[in-house]
């Protein structure tokens, strides 16, 4: 095969391009633990991410068990309320989906999607790993000094963050900043190595062009992290010092019980800028693997080739470069001059264009194509659904004078769940569903996933269209109780039970799904190697699950994109990435391939 | 083929195929270690772009007292661009297969670079002894926080010198070296640029 190719063209490199030298593990401990391979270093952070994110988990059931029923729960103080919504928002976002989606994903994923034995520094990706669990730990024992872990909100906002009054401003707002300067630590480790492995790694023919978009998506969210994270870990320094040194980065001067402060000369505003240089790319760090990875599951379970492949690549390009520039939108009730707020807006609605193409681009895949309603597929339509419901809220608070009256509403609160709470773990779902059989050699259990979809799909919008509703009668976030508050009419506080309740059984499913995942891994049914008889790579692969180096003696040439679905005139309707021409001739004794490929094209 | 043009490929279309099924998969034609140097100088450049960012934001306040700037740190910046220099020196020395002129080169640009560090210390010491603490005024703050920012990249740089170091004492080839000595020369030269920029930036505005 590969000697046909080295006829045909002079000057390409023998046969293995740019083969590396592995790293051959010589005992247990460096094949399982401290291992430098990308795949066992993915399942690491998977299973970190999701087990700080179960810690979050419970954290929101608390919450909601205090709004749906308060003065009931006597173990819940307003302290606690504080500390359990601030470490909820900042697992979630930080500990969970950026080190599932990249830590996670990206580890197993980039090296088999693009034809590479491993990622290119795997000392430097193992190092990632260990510091990421660092940070996890550091956070983690915040819970356990005196005073508790930081309540200062998720946004951590000084001067209130570190001043006394505010729950763990003793030792719970030093270990957060700690543990997030750690993770960034930790993470720029890890996304040079998937920057590089993507762009100097890949397999021969594997084009940029040719690359499946579930890579597209993770790499311009490495590349958003690579610059976004430097502006949290620039605030979280000169913080810590504020907390520590008694510097005044960020702090005014300020009388606390009528008592002067050693404070005087700072600016708080000036952290809120640096946290949303960080804050606002951190949505598409989220959401730009979740529109990758949606787009191929789309593909794959409807048998269609993508939609608008080149725009689509181009549309994650120019939403990960238009995220730079919206950060003040979430700024906007903090005294801004309105022309600011103009030029804010304005980015903000024109951000909405390609993140509409997009959405286009997949319900035209899904058009007239063979959809299979495998659970991955359910998750990605649950996905779209969630995702355009959450966007478009997120166009009313994109506007100046929409946003100052629902700001700090729970308005807000519902939209940004919508987009990038529910929205993007969904896709998490979808994506463990669909990889899981590459993982493990075994598929999940259909009817537990069709009800752990059905049950999280149903139960978030029962969760947050009421909260939408609670916004615009002017509930405020961040309230532990709201008492006697005469605009608001008793009967949203029977809503906030129900969302509450609502809550309880959503938190169950998600019991489910691990049970699922646990028997599934055991006595799941086999699956083969392409149980969705998919084209890309990581499909292909000698074993499965893959084994150490990924691919066999050779590495596989490409010769076509990843999505040759649903060609009419081949006996298998797909075409793996790298079967070579002359293969498929002879597989398929079918003059009409280009004819038929050119068909899947149109 | 530039990144524009592989940009605009139609993966669709069957007639592409030929032309680009054979292409190796990169995209840049570097090596991979001189690319993730350039990914990570990127990032270290964000960092230090912030900082001075949010260095010029609270300095247009008027309640700015700048702080006064020893004279010391003028002797510092000559001893690193010295530093710069002789690693240049030892690049050169790498690229004409050179060694022993790269164990020298590499030893007076790793002994300059510690000579700046502590001569970064002195100053410190010179603005402590005369009241300048840093948590009495922002200004001090940031002199401190900045000079420590930059002298912490410039330690993690010596501890890849130091690396470097120990595969040239164990007597590795020059070919073997000539990655990393190049690698440390860019580094090292990007920590010099970044420290001018500071030191204008502390001096002029």
């Amino acid at each position: 095969m590969v000697d046909a190719v080295q006829d045909q063209d002079d000057f390409v490199p023998p046969a293995e391009v740019a083969e590396m030298e592995l790293y051959h593990p010589k005992s247990w401990l460096t094949k399982y633990v401290f291992s430098q391979d990308a795949k066992v270093i993915a399942i690491q952070y998977s299973f970190t991410a999701i087990a700080i994110g179960l810690v979050a988990l419970v954290l929101s059931w608390m919450m909601r068990l205090q709004l749906g029923f308060p003065e009931t729960f006597s173990f819940i103080e307003a302290e606690d309320y504080y500390q359990f919504i601030t470490m909820h928002g900042m697992i979630m976002v930080i500990y969970l989906l950026t080190a599932l989606f990249l830590g996670g994903f990206g580890n197993y994923l980039i090296p088999l999607m693009v034809g590479a034995r491993d990622m290119v520094f795997p000392y430097v990706n193992m190092l990632s790993y260990w510091i990421y669990l660092a940070a996890v730990l550091v956070l983690l024992a915040s819970f356990f000094v005196p005073g508790g872990p930081t309540g200062a909100g998720w946004t951590l906002y000084p001067p209130q963050a570190i001043l006394p009054g505010t729950p763990g401003s003793e030792g719970g707002i030093v270990l957060m900043l700690v543990s997030l300067a750690l993770f960034i630590v930790g993470f720029t480790m890890g996304g040079l190595n998937y920057v590089v492995t993507v762009l100097q790694a890949r397999t021969r023919g594997m084009t940029l062009m040719r690359l499946p978009l579930t890579i597209w998506g993770i790499f311009m969210a490495t590349v958003l992290a690579l610059l976004a994270f430097p502006a949290l870990f620039v605030g979280a320094v000169m913080m810590t010092f504020d907390s520590l040194l008694g510097t005044s980065f960020f702090m005014p001067a300020i009388s606390q019980f009528g008592e002067q402060l050693k404070y005087g000369g700072g600016s708080p505003i000036l952290f809120q800028h640096l946290f949303w240089f960080f804050g606002h790319p951190e949505v598409y760090i989220v959401a730009l693997p979740a529109f990758g990875i949606v787009s191929d599951l789309i593909s794959v379970h409807a048998r269609r080739h993508i939609f608008g492949y080149r725009l689509m690549v181009w549309a994650i390009v120019i939403i990960g470069a238009l995220s730079f520039i919206v950060w003040a939108h979430h700024m906007y009730v903090s005294g801004m001059n309105p022309y600011f707020g103009f030029f804010f807006a304005t980015t903000t609605l024109i951000i909405a264009i390609p993140t509409a193409i997009k959405v286009y681009n997949w319900v035209l895949t899904l058009w007239r194509g063979n959809i299979q309603l495998t659970v991955p597929m359910l998750f990605a339509i649950g996905f779209i659904v969630t995702f355009v419901n959450g966007g478009i809220t997120g166009l009313f608070l994109g506007n100046v004078v929409v946003d100052v009256p629902l700001s700090d509403t729970m308005f807000v609160v519902a939209h940004f769940h919508m987009v990038m709470g529910v929205a993007p773990i969904m896709v998490v779902f979808g994506a463990i569903y669909h990889w899981f059989p590459k993982m493990t050699g075994r598929l999940m259990n259909v009817p537990m996933g069709q009800f752990h979809f059905w049950v999280t799909f149903v139960g978030a919008y029962a969760i947050f269209l009421p909260l939408h509703y609670l916004g615009f009668l002017g509930v405020p976030r961040r309230y532990y109780a709201m008492l006697d508050t005469g605009f608001i009419p008793e009967s949203a506080q029977d809503l906030n039970a129900f969302v509450t309740v609502v809550v309880l059984i959503v938190g169950a499913a998600q019991m489910l799904f691990l049970y699922n995942i646990a028997v599934s891994m055991i006595k799941g049914k086999k699956s083969g190697p392409n149980p969705w008889r998919a084209t890309s790579l990581e499909w292909q692969t000698p074993q499965t699950p893959p084994g150490h180096g990924n691919f066999g003696p050779t590495l596989p040439v490409v010769y076509r994109w990843a999505y040759a679905y649903g060609l009419p005139d081949a006996t298998e309707d797909y075409v793996p990435q790298n079967l070579a021409p002359d293969q498929l001739m002879s597989d398929y004794d079918n003059s009409g391939l280009s004819h038929s490929a050119a068909q899947a094209a149109e | 083929m530039n990144l524009l043009q592989q940009l605009m490929e139609k993966p669709w279309l069957t007639e592409d195929n030929t032309v680009v099924e054979l292409r190796d998969g990169r995209t840049f034609a570097l090596s991979r270690e001189k690319l993730g140097l350039r990914v990570f100088l990127v990032v270290v450049m964000v960092v230090f772009s912030l900082m001075m960012a949010a260095y010029i934001e609270r300095k247009v306040f008027s309640d700015w007292h700048s702080v006064p700037l020893p004279w010391l740190l003028w002797l510092n910046t000559v001893i690193l661009v010295f530093s710069s220099l002789a690693m240049h020196r030892a690049w050169i020395s790498a690229r004409r297969t050179e060694i022993d002129g790269v164990r020298v080169w590499l030893y007076a640009g790793g002994f300059f670079a510690l000579v700046f560090l502590i001569g970064q210390l002195l100053a410190w010491w010179e603005l402590v002894a005369s009241g300048y603490y840093a948590a009495v005024d922002p200004a001090n703050a940031f002199f401190f926080m900045l000079t420590a920012l930059h002298g912490v990249h410039l330690i993690g740089g010596l501890v890849a010198w130091w690396r470097t170091m120990a595969k040239v004492t164990r007597g590795c080839g020059v070919v073997l070296v000539r990655i990393s000595v190049e690698l440390c020369t860019v580094y090292w030269h990007f920590l010099l640029l970044i420290w001018l920029a500071l030191f204008a930036l502390m001096l002029f505005t």
